[in-house]
């Protein structure tokens, strides 16, 4: 029971603290910015810890966070195995495949006004819909191991890439467009020089809400059939053996791929649209 | 209006791409049915006919063609045959009936509208309290941030497992994921809405002596109408995709979901992609209503609609 309180005091200091520290006058610099969330995630380990030992609750409902952690460095082999055949193997190649493919369809759509217009709300429609659903045909299509994945994934991501390219690339102005014909120059170098530049801050956008979708896609795929190896596979056995602390490990690991593969296109779109106002 | 005739061929464009593809992704499996029916197929061993492609085969046995059209276990069911079982499942069964996809489609709809509700919910609270405590936005909005980056939606149906083994059953453990999932997009766009107001807005306020209330139920509310409906929309085909994927591998036994695993795992493609195209319409339709809702209610606020 006295961890029970202990959790509840936690909590309090915690949420008083950062109190202090998001009025406090120092508030807006960066090392404030970090740490305020991240006492807050840690006043939340802490608390689920504490209440998890004082309720006795049962591990194989809601394992501690330090079981994680051991179970994590334990697995470490195993874990890094499953990364690789889900996200290296699957969601990679997977979101590499979708997006060029998007890029092609959209280029050819682009050499016609008559196409962009019929491709973009059938594209915005498409991206909508729950296509995750084809998971278990292309398993059967396409075998088990990870080039099922790669299929689920490269189309759960075509549609978004796609419909943000092909917007991106009517993103200039006449003013623009006419300036590059006084040059002289003709459809291709105004694409290159011109249409694809400034689409970018699109296709970019594209590209990072397509990394979660590739996450998704790889892990579902796996539930309907996989080798013995992959994140899916090892989530849904693991629970089958009650072994909830490896369930979380890979959800952990899950997050921070998910996180450093958001951040990866992040700092690509940093790079490439330096020039557009949101990134000044 | 003007884009209708573009849609129209770039669906139909995609229809014959279809079409086409059904022969070389069928002709293997028909070829052997064609043998065992009696029919003279070149070559005449199914090992044989492993070695060519599909369309290999295709041009070798013209006759066969058609057949592939009409396969009760197709590799590539072809779009007719689809249309046509949705049709027998919707109109020709009864709505009780566990073989009427109107049943698996209120199975599944059900917990994505609740889930709905209780995300929108819980998600404008937040974002109210987001912009209103330094604390909160200090702490939470970049934890809500990340979150999105996270592929949640992949641990749906181990979810569903934990709660029903700690006693929650029936349409509740699905809504949570549904809720979960439109929570989010809520709460980012809500935060935009609310604080969309420029600063200018803000201190005529001021200059009318208007309470910090007063301003969020004048200025901010209204104006974040346009965000919030933004956010419906993503929120609201989160919702069935999550009740989709939380029903897929858990062995439900109705749903859009458990139709398409079932549909696959007994050997009926055409019920699997009936379901996939059947949640396909659901989806649609859905996000069609919030867009009419929206047009409605941004013309009454004379706003204009995106």
């Amino acid at each position: 029971m006295i961890y029970v309180v202990f959790g509840f005091l936690v909590w309090a200091a915690g949420w008083v603290l950062n109190v202090y520290l998001a009025n406090g006058k120092h508030a807006d610099r960066l090392t404030m910015q970090i740490a305020i969330p991240l006492i807050f995630g840690v006043t939340i380990l802490l608390t689920w810890e504490f209440f998890v030992i004082g309720f006795q609750v049962n591990p194989v409902f809601l394992p501690r966070p330090t079981d994680i952690v051991v179970r994590m460095a334990e697995e470490l082999p195993r874990l890094w195995a499953d990364f690789f055949q889900t996200i290296v193997k699957g969601a990679l190649t997977g979101y590499v495949l979708g997006g060029l493919a998007a890029f092609a369809v959209a280029i050819l759509a682009d050499r016609s006004e008559f196409l962009t217009r019929g491709v973009l709300p059938v594209g915005s429609f498409m991206a909508a819909l729950p296509i995750v659903g084809i998971a278990p045909i292309f398993v059967k299509w396409f075998g088990s191991d990870w080039e099922s994945k790669a299929a689920v994934v490269a189309v759960m991501v075509f549609f978004p890439i796609l419909v943000n390219i092909v917007a991106g690339l009517r993103d200039t102005t006449t003013m623009q467009r006419d300036l590059m014909r006084t040059y002289g120059a003709g459809y291709w170098p105004t694409l290159i020089k011109l249409r694809l530049p400034a689409a970018m801050p699109f296709i970019l956008n594209g590209m990072k809400i397509a990394t979660t979708l590739a996450l998704i896609g790889a892990i579902v795929a796996e539930f309907f059939g996989s080798p013995t190896v992959g994140m899916g596979f090892r989530i849904s056995t693991s629970f089958g053996q009650l072994a909830l602390d490896m369930v979380w490990a890979e959800i952990v690991v899950a997050a921070i791929a998910g996180s450093a593969f958001y951040g990866i296109v992040t700092l690509i779109e940093r790079g490439v649209t330096f020039w557009h106002p949101s990134q000044r | 209006m003007k884009s209708i005739l573009p849609v129209l061929t770039v669906i139909l464009a995609v229809l014959l791409i279809w079409v086409v593809a059904v022969v070389p992704m069928n002709i293997h499996l028909t070829a052997d049915q064609a043998q065992r029916d009696g029919l003279v197929v070149t070559p005449d061993t199914a090992i044989a006919r492993q070695e060519f492609s599909g369309i290999g085969l295709a041009i070798k046995n013209p006759r066969l063609i058609p057949l592939t059209y009409v396969g009760k276990r197709p590799n590539l069911p072809s779009p007719h045959q689809i249309a046509t079982e949705i049709y027998d499942t919707v109109f020709g069964k009864k709505i009780t009936s566990k073989r009427s996809l109107v049943y698996h489609g209120w199975v599944t709809l059900a917990p994505t509208l609740l889930g709905f509700v209780i995300g929108t919910v819980l998600g404008i609270i937040l974002a109210v309290g987001i912009v209103f405590s330094r604390v909160m936005d200090k702490s939470v909005m970049p934890w809500a941030i990340v979150s999105q980056t996270i592929p949640i939606l992949a641990l749906a149906p181990m979810i569903i497992v934990v709660l029903g083994a700690a006693g929650v059953q029936g349409v509740l453990p699905k809504s949570i994921i549904a809720a979960y999932l439109s929570f989010f997009p809520v709460v980012v766009g809500m935060v935009k809405g609310l604080r969309s107001p420029d600063a200018m807005q803000l201190d005529l306020l001021r200059t009318y002596n208007a309470s910090n209330n007063q301003g969020y139920w004048k200025l901010r509310l209204p104006s974040s109408t346009p965000y919030l409906f933004a956010s419906l929309k993503i929120g609201i085909s989160a919702s069935l995709i999550g009740t989709i994927v939380a029903e897929l591998p858990t062995g439900a036994k109705a749903g859009f979901g458990a139709r398409m695993l079932v549909g696959d795992q007994y050997g009926q493609p055409i019920l699997a992609w009936a379901a996939l195209f059947a949640a396909a319409i659901t989806a649609a339709a859905l996000v069609g209503i919030i867009s009419m809702i929206e047009r409605g209610t941004l013309r009454q606020m004379g706003m204009k609609s995106t």
